[in-house]
């Protein structure tokens, strides 16, 4: 199985293929809704993100609260097609890797081919196991949204599958046996 | 008359929804177990794997199973011999889960207002169905649901004409609209009759019956395989990635309806169902 971690550049985007299962380690973003609409106004605005996007790796995930002794509470993959509105943007901005659950609109797919992005889905509703996954958890903005703040990850042996890669080739589209 | 304070309610639900958020019902379990042997698509097996130990894992540190610990819905059974005393049988529960989100490190995800969007901060109110019954009994169900799977239901007003096809093509619809999103293997609920609301509320009620228990009913519980059958032929597959298992089953009830109507109602439960029943 491969293991990826960011920075990625676009020759590891484009070694990638629908359908491999991959490890993810080391550095990751996390944000969902609100944290992607505040980075969006950002940049339409033109001022400065909370991190540089380029060669990054964003993770869909609203925690649990952290438990006394943990870093983070149950962290399981949220809906990303809810993220469709703001992702081409970002890949637009040098992101290259998104992990959440569930299909993406044709948007986001043309932005992943133009700049050179993968789409990789991990098991929703495995919070707990994906939490055991995660070493290091820090807020880095917008803290007043909670869990919907954007957060730094560490993570290691976090299994992904390729769920679109960066030809646009999409495993929810492919012929199913 | 059978006297019941709500201050036990309250204590009791607190704990109730901590449990339900941290221990996989024994049936969803199982029947993931099964999923895991017969699935033939290496990736969806391993996912099947993960799905299992996170159960493990989260059963062992009273973690939260999934990140999203819904909103919470409540069917109480009440027995018209029941007096409950010490204040409303809905505000009890909504403190007990009010109190269980805290204590538990569980996720608060119920907004205020459906328009402006302003997060309530203790996962209240809940949901509460109840339905009035002989007897001195008090049963509350309680079944915290997450949204992923929730937004992927769907009601249709069928014609009469349309029939058993009609219902079994709806059913199919709405199980391939959902792909991947309500994290398959899903178990299927479906209402068939009454109106638009009872339909609804029968296919959230089929959610909580046990997986792998079929309707008593020899027609019904042929067509439930019938249609687990055919889903799992589907090929969506476990978080949409392919292989032989979308759902892990299918239940199925009914009501008495108009002879103009033919209400159809499918939610969908995740794998990640999760319901605990308090008898007291
Ligand atoms: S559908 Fe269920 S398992 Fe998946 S994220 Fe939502 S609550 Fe969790």
């Amino acid at each position: 199985m491969k293991t990826i971690r960011a920075p990625l550049e676009l020759e590891d985007i484009r070694s990638l293929q629908v359908g491999d299962e991959v490890l993810v380690e080391g550095t990751i973003y996390a944000a969902r809704d609100q944290a992607h609409q505040r980075m969006a106004e950002a940049i339409r605005a033109g001022r400065e993100l909370p991190f540089d996007l380029r060669g990054q790796i964003i993770y869909y995930v609203g925690p649990c609260p952290a438990p006394p002794g943990r870093v983070i509470g149950s962290a399981g993959p949220t809906t990303s097609g809810r993220m469709d509105a703001y992702a081409p943007l970002l890949i637009a901005r040098g992101l290259r890797v998104m992990i959440g659950k569930g299909s993406r609109n044709q948007e986001v797919k043309k932005a992943m081919r133009e700049n050179g992005a993968v789409y990789l889905l991990t098991v929703g509703g495995a919070g707990a196991y994906l939490a055991e996954r995660i070493t290091a958890a820090e807020v880095i903005a917008y803290p007043e949204l909670g869990p919907e703040a954007l957060y730094r990850l560490e993570v290691r042996d976090f299994p992904c599958i390729v769920a679109i890669d960066a030809e646009g080739h999409d495993i929810y589209e492919r012929p199913k046996e | 008359m059978r006297q019941i304070k709500v201050d036990l309610i309250e204590e009791r639900v607190a704990q109730a929804v901590i449990d339900a958020n941290t221990v996989l019902p024994k049936d969803v379990h199982g029947a993931l177990q099964t999923a895991r042997e017969r699935e033939t698509h290496p990736a969806a097996r391993r996912f099947l794997q993960i799905m299992l130990e996170n159960a493990d894992i989260a059963c062992r540190d009273r973690m939260a199973l999934c990140q999203d610990c819904g909103m919470v819905v409540a069917h109480v059974k009440l027995g018209q011999e029941v007096q409950l005393i010490g204040g409303s049988l809905e505000t009890a529960i909504n403190r007990g889960i009010s109190t269980g989100y805290q204590r538990g490190y569980l996720r608060k995800s119920v907004v205020r207002d459906p328009l402006a969007r302003i997060n309530t901060g203790d996962n209240t109110p809940a949901i509460v169905h109840i339905s009035l019954v002989a007897g001195d009994v008090l049963q509350i169900t309680l079944m915290p649901k997450g949204a992923g799977s929730e937004n992927m239901g769907q009601l249709a007003m069928l014609k009469p004409s349309a029939g058993v096809e009609g219902v079994k093509e709806f059913i199919l619809q709405v199980v391939r609209a959902a792909a991947g999103n309500p994290c398959p293997p899903v178990i299927v609920g479906v209402g068939i009759g009454g109106n638009m609301e009872k339909a609804a509320l029968l296919a959230k009620h089929a959610l909580l019956r046990e997986v792998g228990r079929p309707n008593e009913s020899p027609d019904l519980a042929e067509l439930e395989t019938e249609m687990l059958t055919r889903i799992n032929a589907s090929g969506i597959g476990v978080m949409g990635i392919g292989g032989n298992n979308t759902a892990l089953a299918v239940n199925i009830e009914t009501y008495p309806t108009h002879i103009a109507c033919l209400p159809v109602a499918v939610n969908l439960g995740c794998h990640s169902t999760r319901r605990i029943k308090l008898e007291f």
